[in-house]
């Protein structure tokens, strides 16, 4: 677990805009939070936690209210599981965001703003370990045990790890069937 | 049963299939370089086309120059993002608005001067300032490269149903304040995370007074305000600025598609989930003095002190983006000195922007040491303004006056303002680093701008003459 517990975390932040000109989906992780990452030359900050070997590893980002807003740049998403995450726990997100992090896997999970500050406190310790079990909903780490509301469509997108546009094109018949009644004007 | 919203009609007429999610049609999908490669390489790899190339538009703007357009693209990186988007559209046979198309320019000014927005519609792109097309009232909001891809495939999008928000602004807007100022007044009310989950429906007495460009301001900043999209319906204003543009309906159609669109208002009896009043009388001209949208002030107030934030973790905020900024708390706005100014972006790179601004320009020098810059939003805002001898009047005074595109609002391309320098800017973000790494941006209107560009300092458009 990674504690961030500051508001409003944009997208800009979790992955600056010089890396926007790639092409790939992949190798993100490495300029993940680059800005906050590292000094003005280039050098890394001793102070963030990408830096810090003892957060090596670390599978949970525990994140301030209003995670990811901002842009609706996927590349976000794509840099914090390159990194190693799995799931971000934050009191809101990002509307966007949260879609984008179902569509690719990344669990994002909406606890109140005082357990998450609880789980703050709690990943101070970079040895803390917290477990998430997405089939019963419950989040667990020391002595606290909570529950969390995930919409049950998204749930089994990302247990069964269906292919969404391969659902979709199964409804080609009610596509088809809704074009036909549009209005000429639309094209 | 109580009626339904502006939003729930446009919903409920594009749902395919299902309900929570619904299974939405796509009637315009905007495509740019920076978030479609991925999309169009995840539909090669699974041996998908795209299903409908008639109802997408590509052009380039966030990461090309805007230095002459005879110069190429010197960043390789950007330039093979550019040639992948041509070489995509060629490939799937989609409408393209490449570097040396005069119709080239920013996504969200693009769409509505060649009438591919108009009213009713649902409208998606990779970018979430697509929230500017619901100005038509239309439904439009911005989706990550997943879901481009999953729009170019089906042309459809499962969409969990948003709640709905009305933002009432009664009274008129006072003289000195724009549409910028509403907004920006707006998101420093309800914070930047105050329409999550929700889309907001711009209402009253100021919003019908207001051009197609003013609402396309208001409308574009909606997700600055956490809002997934912001609409306001349409009504004569908005015929008759979609009506003889390229793409709008002609003849019959057209007959027909205003009788539709005249039904697209809320009825009497709808239900909001939230409603918010805003006295439009009572608004200032606006600045930001922090990293978030939503940290903005009055012009005639000043910096805030963060200890007079009851909420710790906005406390902290606030000493957070101060320390960024390098302001110190009690110092009046008109105080602060700046040394860039960047009038532009799809916020405000339109041609009623770019008359306001020559208008406070008109005359006067650009203050020593300033360095400011004029990006219009699209080829054919700029070929207007050449038209209108507003290039001149810019030049004259000292601006830069540049080709089309997304340029200094998030600083992709060489227009980076340097670290500890300040900038005047007439984009939608002020966040840490989103116009250079250290960069510190002022989001204010077009006037605002224009005033501070030779002022030299931030100042009250108000007492401009």
């Amino acid at each position: 677990m990674v504690p961030l517990p500051q508001a409003d975390v944009d997208t800009d932040q979790i992955i600056p805009k010089q890396f926007l000109t790639r092409i790939e989906r992949t190798g993100y992780g490495q300029f993940l939070f680059y800005d906050w990452a590292t000094t003005e030359d280039g050098m890394p900050s001793s102070d963030f936690f990408t830096n810090d070997p003892d957060r090596r590893g670390a599978r949970v980002l525990v994140a301030g209210r209003n995670f990811g807003c901002g842009s609706s740049r996927e590349h976000a998403v794509w840099a914090i599981q390159d990194w190693g995450f799995d799931a971000v726990i934050a009191p809101s997100f990002g509307d966007i965001f949260r879609n984008n992090s179902i569509n690719v896997g990344l669990l994002t999970i909406e606890l109140p703003e005082e357990i998450v500050t609880q789980l703050q406190d709690i990943a101070s310790n970079p040895s803390a370990e917290v477990t998430i079990d997405l089939e019963r909903q419950i989040v667990q780490a020391g002595e606290l045990a909570v529950e969390f509301e995930f919409d049950g469509d998204a749930k089994r997108r990302l247990l069964e790890g269906l292919d969404p546009i391969g659902m979709t094109l199964q409804e080609d018949a009610a596509i088809t069937a809704y074009e036909a009644g549009r209005a000429d004007w639309l094209g | 049963m109580s009626g339904r919203t502006l939003f729930e009609k446009i919903w409920d007429d594009h749902v395919v299939t299902g309900n929570d999610p619904a299974l939405l049609y796509v009637d315009l999908h905007l495509v740019h370089e920076v978030t479609s490669p991925q999309a169009f390489a995840g539909l090669d790899l699974a041996g998908r086309s795209v299903r409908r190339p008639d109802l997408t538009l590509a052009t380039v703007d966030h990461a090309i120059p805007t230095t002459s357009r005879s110069l190429g693209i010197r960043d390789p990186q950007s330039k093979k993002q550019v040639d992948t988007l041509r070489q995509n559209t060629e490939k799937h046979g989609i409408t393209f608005f490449g570097l040396d198309d005069p119709r080239q320019g920013i996504v969200h000014v693009v769409g509505p001067e060649n009438g591919y927005t108009q009213p009713g519609k649902v409208i998606v792109c990779g970018d979430s300032h697509t929230s500017t097309h619901g100005a038509f009232g239309a439904l439009a909001f911005g989706i990550g490269t997943s879901e481009v891809e999953h729009v170019l495939a089906t042309q459809t999008l499962w969409q969990k149903r948003p709640k709905t928000m009305a933002v009432e602004f009664d009274g008129s807007l006072p003289t000195g304040v724009t549409s910028k100022d509403l907004i920006l007044g707006m998101i420093a009310q309800l914070g930047v995370g105050g329409g999550q989950g929700h889309v907001i429906e711009y209402r009253g007495e100021a919003i019908r007074g207001l051009t197609m460009e003013e609402r396309m301001t208001i409308c574009n900043m909606s997700i600055e305000g956490g809002a997934r999209a912001g609409m306001i319906a349409p009504d004569q204003t908005t015929f008759e600025y979609v009506d003889g543009r390229p793409k709008a309906p002609k003849g019959s159609d057209w007959d027909a598609a205003v009788e539709y669109w005249k039904s697209l208002v809320s009825d009497d009896d709808a239900v909001f989930d939230t409603t918010h009043h805003i006295d439009a009388a009572a608004l200032e001209p606006h600045v930001s003095w922090g990293i978030n949208p939503g940290q903005t002030a009055p012009i005639s107030s000043s910096v805030p002190n963060p200890d007079a934030f009851a909420d710790p973790v906005e406390r902290d905020s606030v000493a957070r983006a101060l320390k960024y900024m390098a302001l110190k708390p009690g110092t009046p706005f008109t105080e602060i000195a700046i040394d860039h100014v960047f009038l532009g972006s799809c916020t405000n790179g339109r041609i009623e922007d770019l008359r306001r601004a020559a208008e406070v320009v008109d005359g006067h020098k650009v203050a020593d040491g300033v360095n400011a810059v004029v990006v219009p939003g699209s080829m054919q805002v700029k070929a207007q303004a050449e038209a209108e001898g507003l290039d001149a009047i810019f030049t004259a005074a000292g601006f830069s006056w540049r080709e089309a595109g997304c340029s200094s609002c998030l600083a992709m391309n060489d227009d980076v303002i340097p670290s500890g320098e300040r900038c005047a800017s007439t984009s939608n973000r002020n966040f840490e680093g989103r116009q250079g790494r250290g960069a510190r941006t002022h989001l204010l209107s077009p006037a605002m701008a224009a005033a501070a560009a030779v002022a030299g300092h931030l100042v009250d458009v108000r007492e401009w003459s």
